[in-house]
């Protein structure tokens, strides 16, 4: 990859984000897919993407399995890196981030969950804070605050352990997880996907509150359109790893393209 | 038991603890690190478990009579037999670290990268611990087999308990047996149960 190149196109792209960096809302990111493309294996997963994220938006990607929702998802926080084009996170592309501090910027939550077997729930939320080295009284404080954020009773849950919880309250520690360190972004990878139709939408309200609030850059994962509707400010879909339509619920439900129809009649 | 046998076993079963404990020392000293290395570099993976499962598939004595000639790690005497049952010892070791860490659910390994673990901190504070059981078993497995192979070293001047067994076959003497056999049986049996508790200790999982 010509890394030379590339620093031409972000100093570019710097003075083009600059403007509006100026009000946007404070400790959020702006993103940004520039060309983007993806190949394994002879098989182009996403072809080149290009769009940008404003500070404080919920972007949804929405697609089909296989349609490279995730694999976009893996990009901003460098579980993967783009074949060619360039990915950016707060004006840097993700190959000249330092990965750790990176991470340490995003939540990150999956459908699977991946809280850590071995910890208590305590110490799952508490896990970033503490790799990056707060002071324990601040992470206790902050861990009872979480837990009581996502709805959960600090006493009941803090010294338990992953399986002794259902699927949303695990759920619920994951968003708590997520947001432990105060992230600039967050990252949802279909978080709702395995739980019962009742308690995806108890969870889907209170993201719709907690983004309303704290108003994180944040990019959302899902198959659902219905999910896509509540949830986003914008919608992005992607069909066999290219991007059909970026736009407001309110247009996209208005979209006239071949799998944007194909998914609205699923309602 | 004849009074004159209990001094002599007594000293046999401390050699044997003994030869057992440097041999184990040293296969989990390499097998581990050596295990933790096949999961990061899977072309490593055939080479290595095939040796291993080489070394497993020799017969006992053969094995030590093979180290008699060789230089430096071999010759007659503890040196050559704590080779050789190092060599036994390795493969439940390096395959049973192998499978624990590859069996550490991906979700919790990727969440683990996403949230910023660097490399050490994934091995340290996930992947081993989570390991650990299998880990664990994979010790007691080699613990015990190295009781009972171990007793083959007296062959080659190795000493231990093995050596009331041979001079017992050699007198058609089963007291000199049973004298040989049941210490090491009961080592066995003590080790397996030593391992099952620290197995249960390190189950991460409480059981609901």
């Amino acid at each position: 990859m010509d890394r030379s190149g590339l620093a031409v196109r972000g100093k570019s792209l710097d003075s083009a984000l600059s403007v509006e960096d100026a009000n946007s809302p404070s400790g959020s990111a702006t993103l940004e897919f520039y060309q983007v493309s993806y190949s394994i294996g002879g098989n182009l997963i996403l072809d080149n993407l290009n769009f940008r994220i404003l500070p404080g938006r919920t972007l949804i990607l929405l697609g089909r399995s296989g349609s490279g929702k995730t694999t976009a998802l893996k990009m901003l926080n460098g579980l993967l890196f783009p074949t060619s084009g360039s990915v950016w996170v707060e004006h840097r592309a993700t190959t000249d981030w330092d990965l750790i501090e990176l991470r340490r910027s995003i939540g990150y939550v999956i459908q699977e969950v991946g809280l850590f077997p071995h910890f208590t729930i305590r110490e799952n939320i508490g896990l970033v804070p503490r790799l990056k080295g707060w002071p324990p009284q601040r992470i206790t404080a902050r861990v009872a605050e979480l837990l009581d954020q996502v709805g959960l009773e600090p006493t009941q849950f803090l010294d338990r352990y992953p399986r002794q919880l259902s699927g949303g309250q695990r759920q619920r520690v994951g968003v708590a997880r997520a947001l432990a360190a105060e992230p600039k972004l967050l990252l949802f990878d279909e978080p709702f996907g395995a739980l019962d139709p009742v308690t995806r939408v108890e969870l889907q309200d209170q993201f719709i509150a907690l983004r309303d609030r704290l108003r994180k850059t944040s990019i959302f994962v899902t198959h659902d359109v219905r999910e896509a509707l509540r949830l986003g400010t914008e919608i992005a879909l992607l069909c066999r790893g290219k991007l059909e339509v970026l736009t407001t619920p309110a247009e996209f439900v208005k979209s006239s393209g071949p799998e944007a129809c194909a998914f609205m009649s699923t309602l | 038991m004849p009074p004159y046998l209990l001094q002599e076993t007594a000293q046999l079963t401390g050699e044997h603890f003994v030869l057992v404990l440097s041999s184990m020392a040293i296969a989990v000293g390499a097998g581990l690190p050596l295990g933790i290395l096949l999961t990061r570099r899977a072309a490593l993976r055939t080479p290595l478990l095939g040796f291993a499962n080489v070394m497993q598939t020799i017969p006992s004595l053969a094995l030590f009579g093979f180290l008699i000639p060789i230089p430096i790690i071999g010759g007659i005497g503890k040196r050559s037999a704590i080779v050789a049952l190092v060599l036994y010892a390795l493969l439940p070791i390096l395959r049973n670290t192998l499978a624990g860490i590859l069996g550490v659910d991906a979700a919790v390994r990727e969440s683990a990268i996403a949230m910023g673990m660097t490399g050490r901190q994934l091995l340290w504070e996930v992947e081993l611990p989570l390991a650990a059981p299998t880990i664990i078993a994979g010790v007691r497995i080699a613990t015990v087999t190295t009781i009972g192979t171990a007793t083959i070293a007296a062959a080659i001047g190795g000493g231990g308990l093995g050596v009331f067994i041979f001079r017992g076959i050699a007198s058609v003497d089963s007291t000199q047996i049973l004298a040989g056999a049941i210490p090491a049986a009961l080592l066995a049996l003590l080790s397996d149960g030593g391992f099952s508790w620290i197995e249960r200790r390190f189950e991460t999982e409480p059981r609901a």
